[in-house]
């Protein structure tokens, strides 16, 4: 009985391991009102007489060095405690109102580590106009290759 | 040159095994030198004559690290028959990527990926993604998103350049 008890901890364990490398909570978790569309977000940002929000890239840097929303700030994966720290001093002094959107594009919106995570911090601290931009796919094909505005670099 | 939609034809894929930007077809794979995560020195073109599975992942990926044991037992299987995986991570850190070459024993070659080696490659704005490039280092097909492996594997085998070495 101790031997197969061992067994199954042990298995627990292992299995716990494995997903370690994984595990986030899933972009699905955001409320669909808080999603914004990647042509509303291009619409915006073309428009020149609607108010342009904070966007705030919340991913990968070797992804946005490639390709990022002009403007947008790289403040690192939210899925790392050091990226929630940066996007909460990002966001210190800003008033609860402002227009924050969020965004990563990493991979495929369900198997997103980091928008979830970034979602959550800034809906806890109270940001009341917050819309997370909703990438089906990857950044490549729902905004590069819309012909979406890009610019590249640090 | 062969046009990259006669080889799919050719090889009986479909075209969602191919998905191309518009502007980011490849032909032939570019070349490039680097030193891999264990020191050596890796270059793509030492690799004709196989077939080559180059595969941009990263830590982070779960759909990435989902393929990344099947890529394994295929390199074991078919390596003798001439197939090459080769891991390029679009981490931003190295650390996470040697423990992951660790626990999931990635006997194939595992480099570091950047933007500039990103951008030969037409851009990796999304994982997992792979190309499968053939003995001659033509472009045969490129993979963005989740994979069907067993497709995936059936295409392998058709286009391995030693098949009677493969188990």
């Amino acid at each position: 009985m101790k031997t197969s008890s061992t067994y199954v901890f042990a298995f627990i364990l292992l299995s716990q391991s494995a997903l370690a490398l994984a595990e986030h909570k899933p972009a699905a978790s955001i409320p669909t009102a808080d999603l914004m569309q990647p042509a509303e977000l291009a619409a915006n940002l073309k428009s020149t007489s609607v108010p342009k929000p904070l966007i705030l890239q919340i991913g990968f840097h070797n992804l946005y060095a490639q390709a990022h929303i002009p403007d947008s700030e790289y403040i690192g994966s939210a899925k790392e405690d050091a990226g929630l720290d940066q996007l909460r001093n990002r966001v210190a002094k800003l008033g609860k109102d402002t227009a924050i959107v969020i965004y990563c594009g990493c991979c495929p919106w369900s198997h997103c580590p980091n928008v979830a995570a970034a979602y959550d911090t800034l809906h806890t601290l109270g940001f009341t106009h917050l819309k997370v931009l909703y990438i089906a796919e990857n950044f490549g094909d729902n905004w590069v290759n819309q012909g979406y505005p890009v610019a590249k670099g640090d | 040159m062969v046009p990259i939609r006669a080889i799919v034809v050719a090889l009986g894929l479909s075209s969602s095994a191919l998905a191309f930007g518009s502007d980011s077809v490849l032909r032939v794979a570019p070349d490039f030198t680097r030193t891999d995560i264990k020191g050596d020195v890796f270059s793509l073109s030492a690799y004709r004559g196989k077939l080559v599975l180059l595969n941009f992942w990263a830590t982070w990926c779960g759909p990435c690290l989902t393929e990344i044991p099947k890529f394994v037992v295929w390199q074991r299987t078919y390596g003798s028959a001439g197939l090459q995986i080769v891991g390029i991570s679009m981490d931003d850190e190295l650390a996470p990527v040697i423990r992951a070459q660790e626990k999931y024993q990635m006997d194939y070659p595992v480099l570091m990926g950047d933007p500039q080696l990103a951008e030969r490659f037409g851009g990796v704005l999304g994982l997992p993604l792979s190309y499968l490039i053939d003995s001659e280092g033509r472009v045969v097909a490129r993979y963005q998103g989740d994979l069907d492996l067993k497709r995936l594997e059936s295409q392998i085998k058709s286009l391995l350049p030693r098949r009677g070495n493969s188990r």
